[in-house]
């Protein structure tokens, strides 16, 4: 007969062991279930426009972590500097989402950069989101190629919807208001101007401007004057804008030149809260597009997200800043409406979007649609504003909704029709 | 009309790059040290001056002061932290000193430009220019501060031709260029004439960035093109020789405006690029270079 007991320190050791194991189970089972959900951010750190995406996308995940987070998971945002470059930013995707296990990227305000990340999203099956880029290129290749690219949403206008925007406030301020007639398109030459560019001289003609000319130029120009005398030469009532890259050089060297002829379109930079400052107030009397602004009342979210942001920050957002914000708030709404971080279902759910951000209500247009993952533009959607710079501030001039006074010019310019 | 409008906008900007590139020529031509930095310092006077007077709200001529002060300081900087310590090793072989230079200040000038986006972001800044408004010059539409910096240009260029051509100064940093020995072996420091013309290089440099900075604004991206644009200016007007720079300036000034008005302003620096590949076959040593 064999003696099968075992010695007491043995029983000891294998208790120990099992009792680990099962804490180990525990305390991973635990982990799992308070895992944070990752956002990559990918922005142009030192650029007033991309410096807000980190940290609009920082505060929105801050304010969802204070309420419990989505379903008690936290959100993590990690940002990346991609030094407005596009082979930086597909460095940092690649890392966000092999090495930082992101779940979802908002990314960039370029539209080339955002191009350059789109084959990315769907090689790594990851959902991108960019809140700044206007390139129509960027839904328009998620409609012709569904199944590769339907990781890739498009969180700001397009550039169609950016033109269409500008003519609706041409027609009623400069048309109605002013009975102008005539315009020349000025833009730098850039992948979101193109489309942008196409827009115009479709919806010009359709609002009453008559398109003189059509000067487009590169964004490294830095003197403006034989632009503004070309400009002068064809002696246009408006100037139209389609600018980003450059913003603060032909603003004050219209300025100093004093151009009689007033300038409304988009101007990226002029957005941006310290565009008066940069400017030394050379601004005064330009009108730009814009999706939100300080102290206006796009939605009721609107004006707390500005005043919270520039408590926290010390400055008012730019333009992609309201849109960052929003997007970290939907891709959630998405996660907890999917149920999980899976790429897949979080693009079902992200497609099935119908959210209150600050810039208006936020839809997605759907697969047999042109801009497939656009944002839908329209009135009870999002329609943007123009704004206007006075006396050193943003003052929004259109719709009349969100209006808070009338256009204001300098004395150079002549609100004339030729 | 047009040939007006040519004259005196072409004139203004050939003036600025008359300036910018002066300094640069007259390093090279005293000390043989390409500084890779030149648009960093340039732009760094810029940003110091609009910062003086949107950040700290000092007066715009105290604004446009301190920006000349902080390019002195930066242009001493890079001859004391860079240049000399090169020209100075005995780890460095001779041969291969010019081209640790250029690197060292290729390197600085980088520096120099990521440190200006990092405090002050790369979105564009113009300083307050000096004088405001405009004024009818032949039937052109011209402002004021356009004929300012044209003036201040020409006013320090010829200040700049005074004191080396009239003061012992200048005389000694003219004998440096033609022959450093010689000069040492009249009992003159060589090091001191380098300190003087890093001093004048970096008031120079200073003037034509506050300038171009109350002319057409100035960002960190314009580090790059302004070091491109001295550079190529200097090839073709011919290393080292200041009058050949000053006339390679109005040349490629003109060329440009030429282009930008009656042809593109996207193609505006095409055609002076050109002329300098053109110029580089034909007269390898530039326009008044020596062989």
């Amino acid at each position: 007969m064999t003696n099968t007991s075992r010695p007491p320190v043995f029983w000891s050791v294998r208790r120990l062991l099992g009792a680990s194991a099962i804490g180990l189970l525990l305390t991973s089972g635990q982990a799992l279930a308070a895992d944070p959900i990752k956002f990559g951010v990918i922005a142009e750190a030192q650029a007033i426009a991309g410096a807000s995406i980190p940290q609009a996308a920082q505060l929105a995940a801050d304010e969802i972590n204070a309420k419990g987070g989505v379903d008690g998971r936290m959100i993590e945002i990690v940002t990346y500097d991609n030094h407005s470059s596009s082979a930086d930013s597909v460095r940092a995707f690649q890392r966000a989402v092999n090495e930082d296990k992101v779940h979802a990227v908002i990314a960039s305000y370029v539209s080339e950069v955002v191009l350059a990340l789109m084959p990315w999203a769907a090689r790594l099956k990851t959902p991108l989101v960019t809140p700044g880029a206007a390139s129509n290129e960027i839904p328009l290749s998620v409609h012709k190629d569904y199944e590769k690219n339907k990781y890739t949403f498009h969180g700001y206008l397009t550039s169609a919807a950016l033109a269409l925007s500008v003519c609706d406030a041409a027609k009623d301020l400069l048309v109605d208001e002013k009975h102008m007639k005539t315009a020349v398109i000025m833009s730098e030459d850039a992948a979101w101007t193109k489309p942008l560019d196409i827009g115009y001289e479709a919806c010009l003609p359709k609002i009453g401007l008559k398109e003189l000319d059509h000067i487009r130029f590169s964004p490294d120009t830095t003197d403006f004057t034989p632009i503004f005398n070309k400009i002068e030469g064809s002696k246009p009532d408006v100037i139209i804008t389609g600018i980003s890259h450059v913003g603060v050089q032909p603003t004050v060297q219209w300025k100093n030149q004093q151009v009689p002829i007033p300038m409304l379109g988009i101007s990226s930079q002029a957005t941006n809260e310290t565009f008066g400052k940069d400017t030394n107030n050379a601004a005064d009397g330009v009108l730009f597009q814009a999706v939100a602004g300080p102290g206006v009342a796009m939605t009721p979210k609107s004006v707390p997200f500005a005043e919270a942001f520039k408590k926290k920050y010390g400055n008012y957002p730019s333009y992609a800043g309201y849109t960052a914000y929003d997007e970290v708030y939907y891709i959630a709404d998405a996660i907890k409406r999917a149920g999980s971080t899976d790429a897949d279902k979080m693009v079902d759910a992200l497609e099935k979007t119908d959210w209150e951000g600050t810039i208006g209500r936020v839809q997605f247009y759907g697969k047999d649609d042109e801009f497939t993952h656009g944002l839908k533009y329209g009135k009870g959607l999002i329609t943007g504003l123009l704004a206007q710079w006075q006396d050193g501030q943003q003052v929004a001039v259109w719709p009349k909704e969100v209006a808070k006074g009338p256009l204001k010019f300098p004395n150079f310019i002549k609100v004339t029709s030729n | 009309m047009l040939a007006f409008q040519i004259l005196i906008d072409g004139f203004a900007i050939s003036a600025l790059y008359a300036l910018g590139a002066t300094g640069f020529t007259l390093i090279f031509g005293v000390s043989g040290v390409l500084n890779l930095s030149h648009g960093a310092i340039m732009v760094l006077a810029a940003v110091a001056a609009w910062a003086a007077a949107s950040v700290l709200h000092l007066d715009t001529y105290l604004g446009a002061l301190l920006g000349v002060a902080v390019a002195l300081v930066a242009a001493l900087l890079t001859y004391f932290a860079v240049v000399q310590p090169i020209q100075k090793s005995r780890r460095i072989p001779n041969e291969e000193k010019e081209i640790f230079v250029l690197t060292g200040t290729l390197l600085w000038g980088i520096m120099i430009q990521e440190l200006i986006a990092y405090f002050f972001t790369n979105n564009a800044k113009t300083v307050l220019p000096i004088v405001e408004g405009v004024v009818d010059i032949l039937g052109v539409r011209t402002p004021r501060n356009e004929i300012f910096t044209a003036l201040v240009c020409c006013l320090v260029i010829g200040l700049l031709w005074l004191l080396v051509n009239r003061t012992r100064t200048g005389k000694a940093v003219l004998a440096a260029s033609m022959n450093p020995r010689g000069v040492t072996l009249l009992g003159l420091e060589l090091t001191n004439i380098y300190i003087v013309v890093w001093a004048i290089y970096g008031i120079l440099a200073g003037i034509a960035g506050v300038l171009l900075g109350m002319f057409l604004g100035v960002s960190s991206y314009s580090v790059g093109p302004l070091t491109a644009s001295a550079f190529s200016i200097v090839v073709l007007g011919g290393l080292g020789s200041v009058s050949g720079s000053l006339i390679a300036a109005f040349v490629v000034g003109y060329l440009e405006t030429l282009t930008a008005y009656l042809i593109s302003p996207a193609y505006r620096t095409i055609p002076a690029l050109l002329l300098l590949v053109v110029v580089m076959y034909i007269r390898p040593q530039g326009l008044l270079g020596r062989r």
